[in-house]
């Protein structure tokens, strides 16, 4: 089974499997999905999709052998619906020869990054410390800021809050940055992007993944070996740190499946085996044995900084538990409701109202209580 | 000696068989389906009755009244467009006097027509990215520097249209190009020997004449129109969610369906738009005399 791993591809993945239970047959036994959302639906329901793993499936050896809160987004009141593939926390990506050339210290803190950002815009103008051209921009900033605009208590209450302090604080941020041109709006895999900015990225929040998507990859911004470096997550003044995170994939067995044991054989490998985990996988592995020692491994390729290893750790272990995952895409209401205003030049602070308002409006559709 | 059977009654029975095939379609594919939505419009998910609480519950869905909005914009630019630019093509697309002319403006014409539905998008969206769209030059000077800002929601209904116009409108040249055909040739020249113009012509001859077409035109592009659903399908695919999966009403039947798991609610969006058709198609019908017979 394929489905697209866009900004609704949660949706897309739950679409084909309603199909599926409406014709009662043509269940895939194993699915890989690129959401980390998709439990909230896949638990749910008469007969749910999701096979649960940790009532006598896996072993829970196996399954405490998984970075700690790597399976938070696929547990369901205690219950495990599916394994992480892979951990994908933001990191605050910086080059290192940029920094040391313009004489600028990398920021700690969101209030620093603000006022890098400005300074650059006049300093050296066309070089950027962000972008927000894609429809995880509010999981890279928001999430990373601690604004909570996607809170799930229980598994039916929703809340977002445009007007909270650090909501208004992020997007002020973001608006003044834009307005500079040190944030750029060009999505990160378009040609404009490649073409405008390759060799001009002096800071790039974002997740651990876009180490091989964008830095370390010759058809986008082939940076240079040992230049990049993934900062640690930014916090704002007098707060701790913390990470947002931007996908990660899941895989889930279905409840359906004739081929149970060998579907266990199959999630096992591929989530934990050195083979697939460290010797192949692009990403930040979920396993924690198979993860230290991918890290381990892209450090001895000295592509990045000596530091890659335990930022991307650490960061791993700071992704903000205060952003829940609902059943619906995130991705899908900001792409909607905030990325067309932003384009046409309208401030983010003046779309934070309809952004809400947006949220609210699909959690509800979607059954959840909006509080 | 047998007796022959009456030609009459053997027409009769060829044309049974002709229509047989169309007929055990339409009731598998057409009557069946719209049975079976009408039957869960009006019932709950637990399968009771529960009159219009369906057509309620979807009517005060936020995401209703801006689908309704969308697609009845996109319809009417759609139809007019249609209507007053295929027949005033086709009018004079026949009255080219160059033998070789109008045969390669009509093929031409219907070229775009062969690139079906989903790939004529996609080929639309190198058309609608400034940055490599053939026709940039035409987005710089209406302001439009990045493909964001090119589907930005006021647009859609316009690029819709021209979208569709751009593949459909072809076919329907061609097909008006035959009911011209059809005018018989007296009449045009009795029109011509009483010193009408071309204007004239079209105006009280040829228009009159095509009104049969044009209704059916209308008829046929309107429940195409409504049930708009592949190209915002595909361009919200390509624009990472810019163009919501929900902007048309087909779009938001499909989503209570499948993402909601709600057929009773797709179902009653279903009725909602075959009730809008069907209306409109009758008007078309009546007033362009559609089953009059001549």
């Amino acid at each position: 089974m394929t489905y697209d791993g866009g900004a609704n591809g949660s949706g897309s993945f739950q679409t084909k499997i309603t199909a599926d239970d409406q014709a009662g047959s043509g269940w895939p036994d194993v699915v890989w999905s690129t959401q980390n959302n998709d439990a909230s639906w896949a638990s749910q329901g008469k007969t749910p999709f999701a096979a649960p793993l940790n009532k006598g499936y896996f072993e829970q050896s196996f399954l405490d052998g998984f970075t700690p809160g790597a399976l938070a987004p696929v547990t369901i009141n205690g219950t495990v619906y599916g394994l992480r593939n892979d951990l994908a926390a933001t990191v605050t990506w910086y080059d290192t020869s940029l920094m040391t050339k313009f004489g600028y210290t990398p920021p700690k803190k969101w209030e620093d990054y603000l006022a890098l950002g400005q300074k650059v815009a006049k300093e050296h103008p066309g070089y950027i410390v962000g972008d927000v051209g894609d429809p995880w921009a509010p999981e890279v900033y928001f999430w990373g800021a601690k604004a909570p605009m996607n809170t799930v208590t229980g598994t039916t209450g929703f809340s977002a809050n445009a007007a909270d302090p650090k909501s208004v604080q992020m997007a002020t941020l973001l608006d003044t940055l834009i307005k500079a041109g040190s944030i750029s709006q060009d999505s990160v895999f378009g040609a404009d992007f490649i073409k405008k900015y390759t060799g001009k990225v002096l800071m790039l929040p974002g997740p651990v993944w876009y180490s091989g998507a964008l830095f370390q990859n010759n058809k986008s911004l082939n940076s240079k070996a040992g230049t990049i470096d993934p900062g640690l997550p930014l916090s704002w003044s007098g707060d701790t740190p913390a990470a947002g995170n931007v996908g990660g994939g899941t895989w889930f067995v279905s409840q359906h499946s004739k081929n149970l044991a060998a579907a266990k054989t199959f999630m096992e490998f591929v989530t934990s085996a050195d083979d697939y985990q460290v010797d192949l996988a692009p990403g930040l592995p979920a396993y924690k044995s198979a993860g230290d020692k991918w890290l381990a491994k892209q450090a001895t390729s000295n592509f990045f900084t000596p530091d890659f290893a335990s930022n991307i750790s650490t960061a791993a272990g700071q992704v903000w538990t205060g952003w829940g995952y609902p059943n619906f895409s995130q991705e899908a209401v900001w792409a909607k409701a905030v990325t067309p205003g932003l384009a046409a030049g309208k401030s983010l602070v003046s779309l934070l109202p309809s952004w809400q308002k947006a949220l609210d409006n699909q959690a509800t559709v979607n059954g959840y209580t909006v509080n | 000696m047998s007796r022959k059977e009456p030609l009459a009654a053997k027409q009769m029975r060829m044309s049974y068989l002709f229509v047989f095939g169309y007929v055990l379609f339409l009731a598998a594919f057409g009557v069946a389906p719209t049975v079976y939505a009408l039957y869960l419009s009006v019932m709950s998910g637990s399968g009771k009755f529960v009159w219009f609480r369906n057509f309620n519950r979807v009517r005060h869905d936020f995401r209703f009244m801006p689908d309704v909005i969308h697609v009845g914009t996109f319809v009417l630019i759609w139809l007019v467009a249609l209507l007053v630019l295929v027949t005033v093509l086709a009018i004079i697309v026949h009255s080219l006097g160059q033998r070789w002319l109008s045969p390669s403006v009509r093929f031409i014409y219907y070229i775009p027509g062969a690139v079906a539905g989903a790939s004529s998008v996609v080929l639309w969206l190198f058309v609608l990215n400034p940055t490599v769209s053939p026709v940039s030059g035409v987005l710089h000077a209406f302001g439009l520097k990045t493909f964001v800002q090119t589907i930005s929601p006021a647009h859609l209904p316009v690029i819709f249209a021209i979208i569709a116009f751009w593949s459909g409108a072809g076919g329907w040249i061609v097909v008006m190009y035959g009911a011209l055909n059809s005018i018989p040739s007296e009449i045009m020249e009795a029109a011509r020997v009483d010193g009408a113009g071309a204007v004239r012509t079209a105006l009280h001859i040829q228009l009159p004449m095509m009104r049969k077409w044009i209704s059916y035109m209308a008829v046929i592009s309107l429940a195409a129109g409504t049930q708009l659903f592949v190209e915002p399908t595909v361009l919200s695919q390509a624009s990472q969610g810019v163009v919501p999966i929900d902007y048309s009403l087909n779009q938001l039947a499909y989503q209570y369906a499948f993402k909601q798991t709600d057929n009773n609610g797709a179902a009653a969006i279903a009725v909602m738009l075959l009730v809008v058709c069907v209306v409109l198609s009758a008007f078309f019908v009546i007033k362009g005399g559609l089953f009059e017979r001549d």
